[in-house]
């Protein structure tokens, strides 16, 4: 008893000195993965290490890591929120409505919610057009593929995860027209022994270049045991595995972003917005092109990369039908953000069905 | 759906490699609540095996000695849980949960140097001809010597269990610790080698994952395998060769349904992948009709005093 009691002095003596010690602003960050996980979450921790360094004393972090997307991230953002922070990053599309949950009792704190498109008064989204980088990464496996095989390993069947693989998938088309797709849902975002299993799979049935849309690089290992399989770099460079292997990558610049909106919450000038952007202001970064792959595919798919970013080329540009034959951009046409935000079918020449 | 996609042989190989991990780990566990203590930690033990092994082998450059370090390392990490539960006398379960925390903390931070390093590859054994066997070849003689391993030590527990004086011991600690002290058998001295075994075999389990199956170091790489064991042991009822069937029949569909993916199979992904959750706890309760059940000291404090 007499324990129990001290506790909960000290508690109570903590929670009161924490105001003194506070830092003028404080900012959390709701992770899906561990930020070692070389891929994804490791880039959103890279921009919260920018927004330490563009503050230093200004500003506190706080982070926490493997939050299951579901109701334990809830209690996480809840938690968060009571220890007063005033700007919550929550870095993965399935903490979507628990985020929009927390934002409704808390409208004094903002949420920025990545690769939503659920906005409130207090909740902004932002994302990255990452569908570019999958164009140029097709551009480069439809060149590269022996066997005209090209595995691809989902995560979750969200419109950020189809949009990467039609885009991939045109481009690939685009150069090589006897191109086929083989994809495997992992359902997680981040389990290396899976990721590696899938990969393993792909490669037994034929695949010799695998784009991955998991955070780990296990299917970059297991490629490299495999010898002759090109693989991309997902969220981050991944560069450990260049120059083979890893022949590109497609890396995510958070850090400019999380700077900016930092500011703005200390500026008193947030507001809820949403932002998409792509190679052009620098969000999606295109990670060097390794000597594996020959001198004139890299100037094609480096060409492609410079069309993306001044605008002069659209990832979506008709014609394309979807899946089922039926017409979806005319001739010249290009895509909506609004069907892209939510698309949920594949073009026309992938096999299989999106889970639903 | 174009299922000549899918190698026969080759999926048999592979659903073995995918076994051996949650074997390893089940087999140990299954010793220590045999023993009678119910040790939650082995995601915390099978991760710790995981970066000891693997920072052994970098370091050295021998996959078969980053194995030993693997399962020092994981029986060293069960040694705290020893002190906790047997000595201390705290729950074991809060104790397990524990471990499996600080486990995946702890190599999280051993692990800071060793992102994105290629280990040295384990040598498959080589039998000559009969590795080149068509069929058999590929799937019974030419994997890791840790599949074997994983399979002799099935056979051991088993027998040790079933045949050997200490195998009864233990048992009895399992079954009943009052009586079995009453007997004047040791029962704090036989749960301490009981969960140190356990520790070992997850050590190996979680080397497995990181030097062979995937083969590389990432944080939290074990991915909850170490609960699918602890839920394999319950389902297998107990017994060593269901333990081995359920962790081939687990292995076995999840690389099935992720062959039968990039195959195309009409199958809705929804069903392909809690298949394997799904089919292995149906086999294992079907074969646990008869009346087997738990130990009856499982989880339960043991004091001289009592």
């Amino acid at each position: 008893m007499k324990f129990t009691k001290l506790l909960t002095s000290a508690a109570v003596a903590l929670g009161l000195a924490a105001p003194v010690m506070a830092a003028d602003t404080k900012v959390g960050f709701v992770y899906v993965g561990p930020v070692g996980d070389g891929g994804w979450t490791y880039e959103h921790d890279q921009g919260r290490k920018a927004v330490v360094e563009a503050f230093g004393d200004k500003v506190e972090t706080v982070y926490v890591e493997n939050v299951p997307e579901g109701p334990d991230a809830e209690r996480v953002m809840t938690q968060m929120a009571l220890q007063g922070a005033d700007l919550i990053f929550t870095t993965s599309f399935g903490y979507m409505d628990p985020t929009l949950n927390v934002a409704a009792k808390f409208p004094n704190v903002k949420f920025e919610h990545a690769t939503g498109y659920k906005r409130s008064d207090n909740v902004s989204t932002y994302s990255a057009r990452f569908y570019e980088g999958r164009a140029v990464q097709g551009t480069i496996a439809g060149h590269m593929t022996k066997s005209n095989i090209v595995g691809y390993i989902g995560s979750y069947p969200i419109p950020e995860v189809v949009r990467g693989i039609n885009s991939a998938f045109i481009h690939a088309k685009k150069v090589n027209p006897d191109v086929e797709f083989k994809i495997i849902w992992a359902f997680t975002w981040f389990d290396p022994a899976k990721e590696a299993d899938a990969a393993k799979t792909l490669i037994d049935q034929g695949a010799d270049v695998i784009l991955q849309h998991t955070d780990s690089t296990a299917p970059q290992a297991v490629a490299a045991e495999a010898g002759n399989v090109v693989t991309f770099g997902q969220a981050s460079d991944m560069s450990e595995y260049a120059p083979f292997p890893r022949v590109s990558s497609i890396i995510d610049d958070w850090a400019p972003y999380y700077v900016a909106r930092t500011q703005a919450v200390m500026d008193g000038t947030w507001t809820s917005m949403d932002t998409w952007d792509g190679i052009g202001p620098g969000m999606v970064g295109i990670g060097e092109i390794s000597d594996a792959v020959p001198a004139d595919v890299k100037a094609e798919a480096m060409a492609l990369k410079d069309a993306l970013a001044d605008g002069s080329y659209h990832a979506f540009t008709g014609p394309v039908n979807k899946q089922d034959g039926s017409a979806w951009l005319a001739e010249g046409e290009t895509a909506d953000d609004g069907t892209l935000a939510g698309m949920s079918f594949y073009v026309e020449g992938i096999d299989g069905s999106i889970p639903q | 759906m174009d299922l000549s996609a899918i190698n026969p042989v080759l999926l048999i190989a592979s659903l073995m490699v995918a076994a051996t991990p949650i074997m390893l780990a089940a087999i140990g566990e299954l010793v220590a609540e045999k023993a009678g203590v119910l040790n939650l930690g082995v995601e915390g033990m099978m991760i710790i095996g995981a970066i000891a092994g693997f920072a052994t082998a970098v370091e050295t450059g021998s996959p078969v000695f980053g194995f030993v370090i693997a399962a020092v390392a994981g029986a060293a990490l069960s040694f705290l849980f020893v002190i906790l539960t047997q000595y201390a006398l705290a729950n074991q379960v809060a104790s397990g949960l524990a471990l499996t925390l600080f486990g995946l903390g702890l190599s999280a931070l051993m692990g800071q140097s060793y992102v994105g390093i290629k280990p040295p590859s384990t040598p498959h054994v080589n039998l000559g001809f009969i590795s080149e066997l068509p069929v058999v070849g590929p799937i019974l003689f030419s994997h890791d010597f840790m599949v074997y391993v994983g399979i002799l030590l099935i056979a051991a527990t088993w027998a040790t269990l079933k045949y050997t004086r200490v195998g009864l011991i233990l048992r009895a600690v399992g079954e009943n610790h009052d009586a079995a002290h009453a007997l004047g058998y040791k029962v704090i001295r036989v749960r301490i080698i009981a969960i140190m075994f356990g520790g070992a075999c997850s050590g190996l389990g979680g080397a497995y994952i990181s030097l062979i199956r995937v083969p590389q170091w990432t944080e939290g790489m074990t991915a909850g395998a170490g609960w699918i064991a602890l839920a394999l042991v319950v389902f297998a009822s107990w017994k060593p060769w269901r333990l081995l069937i359920g962790a081939y029949i687990f292995g076995g569909i999840t690389v099935l349904q992720l062959n039968a993916q990039a195959a195309g199979a009409r199958i809705p992904v929804e069903y392909l992948s809690m298949s394997p959750y799904l089919i292995t706890i149906l086999v294992l309760v079907f074969m646990s009709a008869d009346r087997s059940r738990a130990p009856a000291s499982l989880g339960r404090i043991f004091h001289a005093s009592n």
